[in-house]
């Protein structure tokens, strides 16, 4: 039985997860340069230790509203092939180990805009976690 | 036994001994008679073999067995070199080489090869037996270096001769002699070479005979009088230097053949020992470093430049007189290490180039043209990361130049030119910038063909035609879908034309220029930036947003009036230094958030992308600033006008304009 190594990150009230094996490191919010003519969920970029770190706003990726940057707002930098991007999640809670059985396939009800970015659903409790497809977030539209 | 420690070493080798042996077989092809070049290929075969052998790759070993068989009768005067059997050689090296790069990507280094060993064992067996006999003469031999000395002051009128002096032989200060006679050439030429070197003779090492080139406007005459005053000197004999031999004998210093006469011997000492003297390659202690140890060098340098630039912003605001001191001395040092270690990253255009001549030679053969390249400043010296990109688009440029350039050899012999083409592939450092040239003597390109191309392609509009001059015209031919050659071949002109090339040398920070004659040839210029990872660049500020850009692309600041601002074509203009120059407000193209109100003033940075200008309307100027160029990353491809980031000594992330993107 296989066991996934999670991190659980907040969206409006809702409870993500993500592979740890994804994530490179959580970082707070720093200042982000804006870059021009770029799709309106790209924030910028930040110089995490140096390397130009491109951030999206993963609320405005999945269309939900703006929410201004809170003492818990926090970038969690992931690596996907050869990118490495920061992701604007409202907090980032815990982490959990999750069984790969306990998985199951999106409920047809999630919200139509933010189905396509989902890996599938696990509950543990009373909790309910989402799996982020982060292939799918990252896929520039026009590509 | 585990091999992959050994691995990375035998890769590495292996390419230098194919380098080698693909250098001296063109060598070999020039002077087919030389049997010390085939010595230094069948040594770097044999060291190649038993190397693959070793490892285990045993296609490799295979096919250089055979291939070093072939070099062995070619030794033995058993089979006579033609450009046939050199053919097959190189498919055979090609095979290598492919090998090799197989095993360098993991591969198991496994190919067909049954054709070319087939090929190999049956010029083995080969009956063309040519009982090859070198031709031992007394006569002088010139390296490159001499050699192009010598063309250059023909071509300015001077006369180049070989003198050959004998003294009595009861001659006593021989030295003497040989001091005044150099003294009666040097009044009224030049002494090129000697043989025995001008040390040696000084020394009195010779035996009463000696030869010196000289280059001098006298005549040959007068030259063979002159000497002869000088006493004791029994016979001179002056002959004119003849081109056509030493180019067969550009490089005889390696010859090591099996004796003749104790004559020759002797002779051949001499000039080994002469090479040394000259000092023509100076042995220098190197040792080999990984360049990736060399990038993370690079990457912790950066950081110090930006910690350093943090540092004498500090010591601005600040105004401490001490800490100001320091922080100067610390920029200098470090600015010194930035250039020990941008050196050090300096690799010679040489393992770019040296794949040329290769190609070259294949080209000229499947065109069935005659081609002679020229190579000029070899070891001039790039970053690895300009290096990296600049190989594509000089093969481009080179196809370009044999392909469309170089005529065939029946219609240059009717426009009256050798049947022989020559492209010169000049390297050269100038001030930051290194020079790349591509010269040939074909063609070149005709106005009137480019022009109709244009037009009929619609990059351009008749009327304006008439109006280019000439080098406008060619800049043409870099437009993207444009392609001159009558009849696409696929050496060049697939479609992917000259614009690829523009558009890689502009991503590096360079530009290229043509310049061409019809008829008499074309020069194309590739000007490049030394290094791409630190550069000069102004910071501006746009609302609260800062913006670098490159130094390169500056012509000047200015300061305008907003009422100095003129309409043309819904366009904003300044009258700048009599030309009109359009203003690009990067507020509007970057969609900066408005907070300031706008001033009276404008600031205008004049920037350029070849002839063409353009105002960029900022609203303060910031400063000019060394700063690392760092890339956006994956995710954020192709932003518009940025070509990347830096960091600030803030620690804030300020984006590099792209002028040439602003510029259409």
């Amino acid at each position: 039985m296989a066991e996934l190594k999670v991190i659980i990150f907040q969206l409006k009230d809702e409870e993500y997860a993500i592979p740890v094996q994804q994530v490179r490191s959580i970082e707070k919010i720093q200042h982000i340069t804006r870059v021009p003519r770029v799709p309106k969920y790209v924030k910028g970029v930040i110089n995490l230790r140096g390397v130009v770190t491109p951030i999206i706003d993963l609320r405005m990726r999945f269309g939900l509203e703006e929410a201004t940057f809170s003492d818990h707002t926090r970038v969690i930098i992931v690596a996907l092939d050869d990118m490495e991007v920061g992701l604007i999640v409202d907090a980032a809670n815990d982490v959990v180990d999750i069984s790969t059985d306990a998985i199951e396939p999106p409920p047809e009800v999630v919200d139509a805009t933010t189905a396509d970015y989902i890996n599938g659903v696990v509950k543990i409790g009373k909790r309910l976690f989402i799996l982020l497809n982060l292939e799918k977030v990252l896929k520039t539209e026009k590509g | 036994m585990d091999m992959s420690q050994y691995l990375e070493v035998f890769i590495d080798e292996s390419k230098e001994h194919l380098q080698t042996i693909n250098e001296q077989l063109l060598e070999l092809e020039k002077n087919p008679d030389d049997v010390s070049i085939v010595n230094e290929i069948f040594r770097s075969a044999h060291t190649l073999k038993g190397m693959s052998a070793t490892m285990g790759f045993e296609d490799l070993a295979n096919l250089t067995h055979q291939m070093e068989n072939v070099l062995d009768a070619i030794r033995n005067g058993k089979i006579a070199v033609t450009p046939e059997l050199l053919d097959v050689i190189f498919r055979a090296v090609d095979d290598l080489e492919a090998m090799v790069v197989s095993i360098a990507e993991g591969g198991d280094g496994k190919r067909d090869v049954t054709d070319v060993v087939a090929q190999l064992k049956q010029i083995e067996k080969g009956e063309v037996v040519v009982a090859q006999k070198s031709t031992p003469t007394y006569e002088q031999t010139y390296d490159e270096f001499e050699y192009t000395i010598l063309k250059q002051s023909a071509e300015q009128g001077f006369h180049s001769y070989e003198v050959a002096i004998k003294l009595r032989s009861d001659c006593l200060l021989k030295a003497a002699r040989v001091f005044m006679i150099f003294e009666v050439i040097e009044q009224i030429g030049e002494v090129i070479k000697s043989v025995p070197t001008v040390e040696m003779l000084e020394a009195e090492q010779f035996d009463d005979q000696f030869v010196v080139t000289v280059v001098t406007k006298v005549s040959q005459d007068e030259l063979q009088k002159r000497i002869m005053k000088v006493s004791e000197v029994e016979e001179v004999n002056v002959q004119p230097v003849d081109f056509a031999q030493e180019k067969a004998h550009e490089k005889p210093v390696e010859q090591k053949e099996e004796p003749k006469t104790v004559e020759q011997v002797a002779e051949k000492k001499q000039e080994g020992q002469e090479e040394k003297a000259t000092g023509k390659q100076v042995s220098n202690k190197t040792i080999r470093v990984n360049i990736e140890r060399l990038d993370v060098l690079m990457n912790l340098f950066e950081e110090l430049v930006i910690d350093r630039g943090r540092l004498e912003q500090i010591s601005r605001e600040l105004n401490n007189p001490e800490l100001h001191e320091t922080v100067e001395r610390m920029s200098r040092i470090s600015g010194d290490l930035q250039n020990i270690i941008l050196n050090m990253r300096m690799v010679p255009v040489e393992t770019v180039f040296n794949r040329f001549p290769r190609m070259v030679r294949q080209l000229a053969r499947d065109l069935g043209k005659k081609i002679n390249l020229e190579i000029i400043g070899a070891e001039t010296e790039l970053d690895r990361t300009v290096i990296d990109e600049i190989g594509d688009p000089l093969v481009h440029l080179l196809r370009n130049a044999i392909d469309h350039g170089i005529e065939t050899p029946d219609v240059r012999r009717a426009k009256g030119k050798p049947e022989e083409g020559t492209v010169k592939l000049k390297a050269y450092h100038s001030g930051n910038h290194v020079f790349i040239e591509i010269e040939d003597d074909g063609a070149g390109i005709s106005r009137e063909k480019v022009l109709k191309k244009a037009i009929s392609k619609g990059i351009i509009s008749e009327q304006n035609a008439a109006n280019l001059t000439d080098k406008q015209v060619y800049e043409l031919i870099f437009a993207s879908g444009f392609s001159t050659a009558d009849k696409v071949s696929d050496i060049s002109g697939r479609g992917v034309g000259l614009d690829v090339v523009k558009s890689t040398i502009e991503s590096l920070g360079g530009s290229v220029s043509i310049d061409s004659e019809e008829g008499v040839g074309s020069v194309f210029s590739i000007q490049l930036p030394l290094t791409l990872s630190i550069i000069s660049v102004m910071l501006v500020e746009i609302q609260n947003e800062k913006y670098a850009i490159p130094l390169s692309s500056i012509i000047e600041t200015a300061i305008v009036k907003k009422e100095d601002i003129l309409h043309a074509h819904n366009q904003k203009v300044i009258d700048f230094r009599g030309k009109v120059v359009p203003l690009l407000f990067l507020r509007d193209i970057f969609e900066v958030p408005v907070i300031k109100e706008e001033d009276d003033f404008l600031s205008v940075v004049i920037v350029r992308k070849g002839e063409k200008m353009a105002g960029l309307v900022v609203d303060s100027f910031i400063g000019q600033q060394e700063v690392v160029l760092k890339s956006l990353g994956n995710y954020l491809t192709s932003v518009f006008a940025i070509s990347g980031a830096t960091i600030l000594g803030d620690g804030q992330v300020a984006l590099i304009i792209d002028c040439n993107a602003l510029i259409k």
